[in-house]
Order: C-alpha cells, then sequence, then structure tokens
C-alpha cells in the first residue's frame, strides 16, 4: 500500500486524460491500420478486438478481483443471442443493440453476480462451468425462439451512406469493435484507478483484511461480476455481428476455456493481457493448421493436429513465461531499466502495480 | 576475364528474357480477342490461365467427422485424377477444404477465409445443413457461386433469395416421400415411429413421410441434438410406443448409436435409414468402435434405405468401376464406401458444370450456364432439377435394402418427385462414363 502512495503523484497524471489520449491515438493508429490491409485481416481484426473486449472483462474478475470464471463464454452467448433476437425482425442501430447486449448480460451477471459471490475456488470454478455447458442446452431445448443447433443468423451491418457504396462491410466492422474494445479500455483502466479499482484488488490479495478495512467484500465481488459479465456481452453482441450466425456450438465450454486461457497467457490482471491473449487466441490457430497441412500425416493425425500444437504451444509457453506475455514484457523492461539506471523514483522491489503481476507477492 | 563473361552471359540473357515476353505478348494478343476459344484468362476471382481454385467446409473432426470426412479427399482424388488428365479446358483444379467440425460459427469464420483470403472462384460441397445455413446468405451476398452443398436441405432451393446456390443430391423432403410411399406399400398395417435429427436435416424429411404416411398415424416421434450422444430416452420411447418400423433420419454416428440403443433394449423394428446415415462400411465401423467389438455390421440386416447413385458394391457398374479405379491410385488409405464415391461423384458433376460454362467463366456466366445446360450422363440415377426457377439437385431416389449378410440390393423402380408434386416413375435408362472417365 505504502508503494502505491508513492506513486499517486505519478499515476494521476495518467487517469483520464491520459487515458483518453492513449486511447485516441490507438483508436487512430487501428482505424489507418484498417484502411490498408484486405477484408479478410480486417475480419481477424475484428476478432482480436471482440476477444480483448471479453478477456479484459475476464481478466478484471479473475487476475485483479481473483473470482475464477469458466462459464463466460455462455456470458458471450447472452450477448450474441440478444443481439441476434433483436435483429430478427427489427432493423436496430448497432449502438443500441450492443447497449442492450450489455445490458441484458450485466443483469444476468447480477444474478450470478450474488450466486458466484458465495462460492470460493473450485466451487466457484464449478458453478461457473454448469453455466457454460447448461445454457447452450437452452437454446437447442427452445428451438422455435433460439433457432436449435443451426441457431439464429445475424444480418451483417452495413456501412453508412457517407462512407461511399464501395466501403468494404469487413472494415466498417472492424471500426465497430474497436470503437468497442478503445471505449470499454478507457472504462476499465480508469475503473481500476479508482477507489472500486482498490477494493477490487484488496478482496483478491485477503478477504478478512478488506473487509476489516470497511469494504463490503460481497458488493465488491458482485460489481467485479457484473462488470466482467457486461464486457462478455457487449464482445457477444459483437461476435453476433462478426460470425453472423449464433448457434449454441459457437459458446460451448472450449469458448470459456478459450477466454482463461487468453487472460493467462497474455498476463493476469493487466489490460494488456487481455490484448495479447486474443492476438494468441485468433493467429495461433490458423499458425498451427498451416503446420499441420505442410506436414505428411494420415488425415486422421493431421485433422487433430492443430489443436494438439497449439496445446503443446500453450504448455511451453506456460513454462518459459509463467507470468504471460505482459508479465515477461514488463520483466524485462524492469530488468532493462535496472541497468541503464532508469530506475523511477519509488520504483523498489515488490511495487503492486496492477500492471505488473510478475511483482505481486 | 571470368567477370567480363558472367556480365555479357547474364546481359545476353536479360535481352533474350526480353525478346521471349515481347514474343508472348505478340502471341498473346490477336488470339485474346476471342474468348470462347483458344485462350485461357483469368476471367474471374479464383481462375486464372492455368487453374481454378475452389473451396469447401468440411466437418474433419466433430460429431459428423465419421465418414464424412471422407468425402472431401475423394473430390480432390478426382480433381487429381482429372488434373493429371488435362484438366478442363487445361485448367487444373485446386481444391481447398477446410475442418468446420460440423459447428456453424466455425464455417462462418472458415467460409470468410476461403472468400476473403484464398479468393476460391466458387464453394463447392460445403458439408451440413445446420453449417451451411449459417453462411448461405454470406456466400450469396459476395456472389460466389455455392456449387452442390452436401446436404440434402430444400432451403439451398430459393432461387430468389439464393441465386447462387445450387443443391446436389436428393432434397430430404423428396427422400422422406418415396421412403413413406415404401412403407406403405411394402410394410402397410406397421406401427411407424421417427427418430430424427431436430433440425433442417429431420424436418424435411418427417416433412415427406408425413405427406405419404399421414401426420396422425405415427406412434412416436422422437428427435437428438448431435451435441448429445445419450439417445436412450428416445429409443425407449419408441419402443414404448410399440412401433414396429422406426425411420431414422439421421447421421451415421447416429444410425449407429440409435441401432446400439435398441439392440441392448431388446428392441428389434424394422429400420429405414435415409441415404445420409445409412452408409455399410461407416456404420459396421461405428458399430464396432461404439461397442468395442462386441456388435458389428449383423444389426445391419434386413435395413431398409435408399440410393440416388450406384449402389457402392456393385462392382459391374461402369461408373463403381471409375470411381474404384481412382480410389485405389489416389486415396488407398481411405474404405471404399458411400462417401468415397458420393465425393468423387460430386467432383464428377463439378466437372460437367466446367466443362458446360465455357472456356472463360465468370461467377455470373457460370450460375447462367448451371441453370440452363441439362447436366446429364452423370453417375446419378435420376436427372438434376436445375433450371433458372429450380436449384433442386438429384430429382430422385431408388429404395435399397441390407441383407442379413450386409450386401444392399435396389428394389423397384427409380422414383423421382419435387417438394410439392406427386411421386413418379422415372423412364430414363443409366448412363455410362466417357472412356477417359473425364467429362
Amino acid at each position: 500500500m505504502v508503494a502505491v502512495h508513492s506513486r499517486l503523484d505519478r499515476l494521476a497524471s495518467r487517469t483520464l486524460g491520459g487515458h483518453l489520449l492513449l486511447a485516441l491515438g490507438a483508436a487512430v493508429l487501428l482505424l489507418l491500420l484498417s484502411t490498408q490491409i484486405g477484408a479478410y485481416d480486417n475480419y481477424n481484426l475484428t476478432a482480436v478486438a471482440i476477444f480483448a473486449v471479453a478477456a479484459a472483462g475476464l481478466n478484471l474478475l479473475t487476475g485483479l478481483n481473483g473470482q475464477l470464471s469458466l462459464g463466460h463464454g455462455a456470458l458471450m452467448a447472452i450477448g450474441a443471442y440478444t443481439a441476434s433476437l433483436l435483429l430478427k425482425d427489427h432493423e436496430l442501430p448497432v449502438v443500441l443493440v450492443l447497449l442492450l447486449s450489455v445490458l441484458s448480460t450485466g443483469l444476468i451477471g447480477i444474478v450470478f453476480g450474488y450466486a458466484a459471490a458465495r462460492l470460493r475456488g473450485p466451487y466457484l470454478a464449478g458453478a461457473t462451468l454448469t453455466l457454460a455447458v447448461a445454457l447452450p442446452q437452452v437454446a437447442t431445448r427452445y428451438k422455435s425462439i433460439f433457432g436449435g443447433e443451426s441457431g439464429l443468423t445475424v444480418p451483417p451491418t452495413t456501412p453508412p451512406a457517407w462512407l461511399g457504396p464501395d466501403f468494404p462491410p469487413e472494415r466498417w466492422l472492424a471500426w465497430i469493435a474497436v470503437a468497442a474494445v478503445v471505449v470499454t479500455f478507457v472504462l476499465l483502466a480508469n475503473l481500476l484507478r479508482s477507489s472500486a479499482g482498490r477494493a477490487f484488488r484488496a478482496v483478491r490479495d485477503n478477504e478478512a483484511a478488506a473487509a476489516l478495512a470497511g469494504i463490503d467484500v460481497a458488493r465488491t465481488q458482485v460489481l467485479a461480476f457484473v462488470i466482467s459479465a457486461a464486457c462478455a456481452g457487449l464482445a457477444g453482441a459483437l461476435f453476433a455481428y462478426w460470425s453472423g450466425v449464433t448457434a449454441p456450438a459457437g459458446f460451448g465450454v472450449t469458448l470459456s476455456l478459450q477466454l482463461v486461457t487468453a487472460i493467462v497467457i497474455g498476463g493476469l490482471g493487466s489490460l494488456a493481457g487481455a490484448v495479447w491473449g486474443s492476438l494468441v487466441l485468433v493467429f495461433v490457430p490458423s499458425l498451427t493448421s498451416g503446420m499441420a497441412s505442410t506436414l505428411n500425416v494420415p488425415s486422421a493425425i493431421a485433422n487433430n493436429l492443430p489443436l494438439a500444437i497449439y496445446g503443446g504451444i500453450l504448455v511451453i509457453a506456460m513454462l518459459v513465461a509463467p507470468h504471460g506475455i505482459q508479465g515477461t514484457l514488463t520483466r524485462i523492461l524492469t530488468i532493462g531499466r535496472a541497468r541503464w539506471g532508469h530506475t523511477p523514483a519509488g520504483g523498489q522491489k515488490g511495487v503492486v502495480d496492477w500492471d505488473d503481476p510478475a511483482s505481486d507477492p | 576475364m571470368k567477370s567480363l563473361m558472367d556480365g555479357s552471359a547474364s546481359r545476353i540473357r536479360g535481352i533474350a528474357i526480353v525478346c521471349a515476353a515481347g514474343l508472348l505478348a505478340a502471341c498473346g494478343n490477336p488470339s485474346s480477342s476471342n474468348n470462347t476459344s483458344g485462350t485461357n484468362t483469368a476471367s474471374a476471382p479464383g481462375i486464372t490461365a492455368t487453374t481454378i481454385t475452389i473451396g469447401s467446409t468440411q466437418p474433419l473432426t466433430g460429431p459428423a467427422a465419421p465418414g464424412y470426412s471422407e468425402i472431401a479427399p475423394a473430390s480432390n482424388a478426382y480433381f487429381q485424377y482429372l488434373n493429371a488428365h488435362g484438366g478442363i479446358f487445361g485448367r487444373k483444379i485446386t481444391y481447398q477444404y477446410l475442418d468446420d467440425g460440423y459447428n456453424p460459427t466455425n464455417t462462418a469464420s472458415q467460409t470468410r477465409k476461403l472468400i476473403l483470403e484464398t479468393k476460391v472462384f466458387a464453394m463447392f460441397s460445403s458439408l451440413g445443413t445446420p453449417t451451411h445455413l449459417a453462411v448461405v446468405d454470406y456466400i450469396n451476398s459476395e456472389k460466389v457461386p455455392d456449387l452442390f452443398v452436401s446436404s440434402g436441405c430444400n432451403c439451398w432451393n430459393d432461387v430468389s433469395k439464393y441465386p447462387n446456390t445450387f443443391g446436389w443430391q436428393p432434397d430430404y423432403t423428396i427422400e422422406g416421400k418415396i421412403l413413406g410411399q415404401y412403407i406403405t406399400q411394402s410394410l402397410s398395417g406397421k406401427k411407424v415411429g421417427y427418430f430424427y435429427q431436430n433440425d433442417e436435416f429431420g424436418l424435411d424429411g418427417v416433412k415427406g413421410l408425413d405427406a405419404q404416411l399421414g401426420a396422425s398415424s405415427i406412434a412416436s416421434r422422437q428427435n437428438y441434438v448431435p451435441t448429445n450422444t445419450n439417445v436412450g430416452p428416445q429409443i425407449a420411447a419408441l419402443q414404448a410406443s410399440g412401433a414396429q418400423v422406426v425411420v431414422s433420419f439421421t447421421i451415421p454416428a447416429f444410425t449407429a448409436l440409435a441401432l446400439l440403443t435398441a439392440a441392448k433394449l431388446g428392441y428389434h423394428p424394422i429400420w429405414v435409414v435415409s441415404n445420409v446415415g445409412s452408409d455399410i462400411t461407416t456404420l459396421t465401423g461405428l458399430l464396432k468402435a461404439f461397442s468395442k467389438g462386441a456388435a458389428g455390421g449383423q444389426l445391419l440386416g434386413g435395413m431398409v434405405t435408399d440410393a440416388y447413385l450406384p449402389l457402392v458394391g456393385d462392382s459391374s457398374n461402369p461408373w463403381i468401376t471409375l470411381f474404384k479405379g481412382i480410389h485405389d491410385q489416389y486415396i488407398s488409405t481411405l474404405p471404399w464406401d458411400g462417401n468415397v464415391l458420393y465425393g468423387m461423384a460430386q467432383a464428377y458433376t463439378l466437372a460437367q458444370a466446367f466443362k458446360a460454362a465455357g472456356r472463360n467463366p465468370t461467377r455470373s456466366s457460370f450460375v447462367k450456364s448451371l441453370e440452363s445446360t441439362k447436366l446429364s450422363n452423370g453417375p446419378a440415377l435420376a436427372p438434376f432439377g436445375y433450371s433458372s426457377s429450380n436449384h433442386l439437385g438429384v430429382l430422385g431416389v431408388q429404395v435399397a435394402t441390407i441383407g442379413a449378410d450386409g450386401t444392399e440390393t435396389t428394389t423397384g423402380p427409380v422414383y423421382t418427385s419435387s417438394d410439392s408434386g406427386p411421386i413418379s416413375q422415372y423412364g430414363g435408362s443409366a448412363s455410362s462414363p466417357p472412356a477417359n472417365g473425364i467429362p
């Protein structure tokens, strides 16, 4: 805590105004990037943005508040189905669809948040896993509403007329997703540097100590769950637009586990980690399927090889970089600063920076 | 001295290249004005002077993989054979098929990869009803030909909504009608129950069956979803209803599960299984695998199914000779079964379609050609329904039975129908492939 206080001055200059500037810069860079790349790259950029929103939300819950969720794929499904049902019979503006999806998932997040706040460790993991397993079955059970296994098709978002008739729809969707990820990150970054963010971390590190310090532990945990669910809902709604179909098979247990993988590989407890993790989720599988297809092996092996290589890469990554990509980068930076004599004032060992899980005790 | 030689040699080589390029340009120019004969041009995305690239999404892994994962390699084997024998108008076919695991969300991303990144000329043989429904809007909005979907859903026959999509196999409603007719004629008086996949695949089949059998006469209707492999409750309900005939619109894994569950319950109805779920080799393998060797092909004896291609075991049929030969040459590690035959027959139809579309087709001229040319003399037992108002595939089937020894025999004539029209007997005769096996 002392270390945190000693850096407060520096942090103050980096809150809202700083975040907005950083976000604006990132948004402009990404929009410029989207005009330079092809349709399929824009499609992948959208995927990275979507996973980044969901992973950032999960990272807030798991990395910062210490609650493990194996059910975030199901929360994404709630957002995706909300969007798909809204768009089934009506043409609605994208912003409205996204907001309503955030709202519906957030509401369901309150219900699950209250249940989750009473559970610890494996029990919490088990309860959220139940959500991931059970929820897709609802879609097949109530086929007339949710479309069963085939799911609901989602009409694509058409670029507004002022962008011209030949504006690629993939780029338009990438813009929407980039806007969503930037807004989410600004809001989360500010939240994390507020008293709520400090309460999240205090509860994660020691519930008894947090309670003694006057923090309502259960309320903090529910709040973290709701915010996290809202992010998943936003990601889910974007996913519906991106995929063009919302079907139960797309939101299976695998998706929930992928999101956990993303934050662990990317770096627990950091927003940047969510981005790294999303990049891994989107690009490593296509890399491994490329590797598998160049090997000349029987088809039964070749078909399953991408997943095996993917798993292998994850295992190696965890052995080499147990704090994830962001943790490793931070460590390299810290070592570099120490060597070249640029240690920031008060940057002693044991500083708890939410962007620096490596130095967590 | 040496370096001087090298320099002059490379200069001479350079001049030679420039001359050759000039010559080529000179040769190329006059004939390129005429697109119907002579020179190949890059007439459409995915078509170059020497290649045609097509794409597909297939269940190479996942619940539908057993059996169906052989279809795309089989099509590819036929394309390799075709390429080795001169290709189509000198172009070689490159076939890129990606795994979607029978998961519509994966189908959506893999299809965009093929269209946006690989830039295929057409989608071909993409497999599955729930999977392809996820992308049919997108493929049509991109105006990419969507050829010969590997699914008998009648959703592909919607010319105004999906002008670029074409079915290939008989649609499940036609199949259901003809199977229903067989039941009323040959199994009359028996109580009938249904077991079907709870999506357009199963429901279309049921629509056709109900049209023949009468919806009210059905003893029990049970369904399943491919993600839940426990079919015990459904089979028990069929048994309890006293159904003596069970019509099964199932994918192979679920035909096998149903047969095994019924055998375990001591329930022995007459199984009437739609074509897609009745391949003997696939089912025998699955029955053995699921029962850990305790059961096998003997459970298939007495099964009724239908066929729209020559029977895979009919070695006297010239189509079977041709395709079996290609199988033995290119994909001998795969079993010779109905899935391989299916993939090759589809590939043959595509070759016919490319031949009919002329030397330098565009995407729209290709679709036009497919609507106006009758692709006759192919391996199918009944004609295709393609026209400017109809994108149905093969219009009919022939009922077949599986004997106790595991051999399949056709019975009765080939019947044709449409989704709403009457059933009629097909009078055409069977065709033979050309000597070199290329249309």
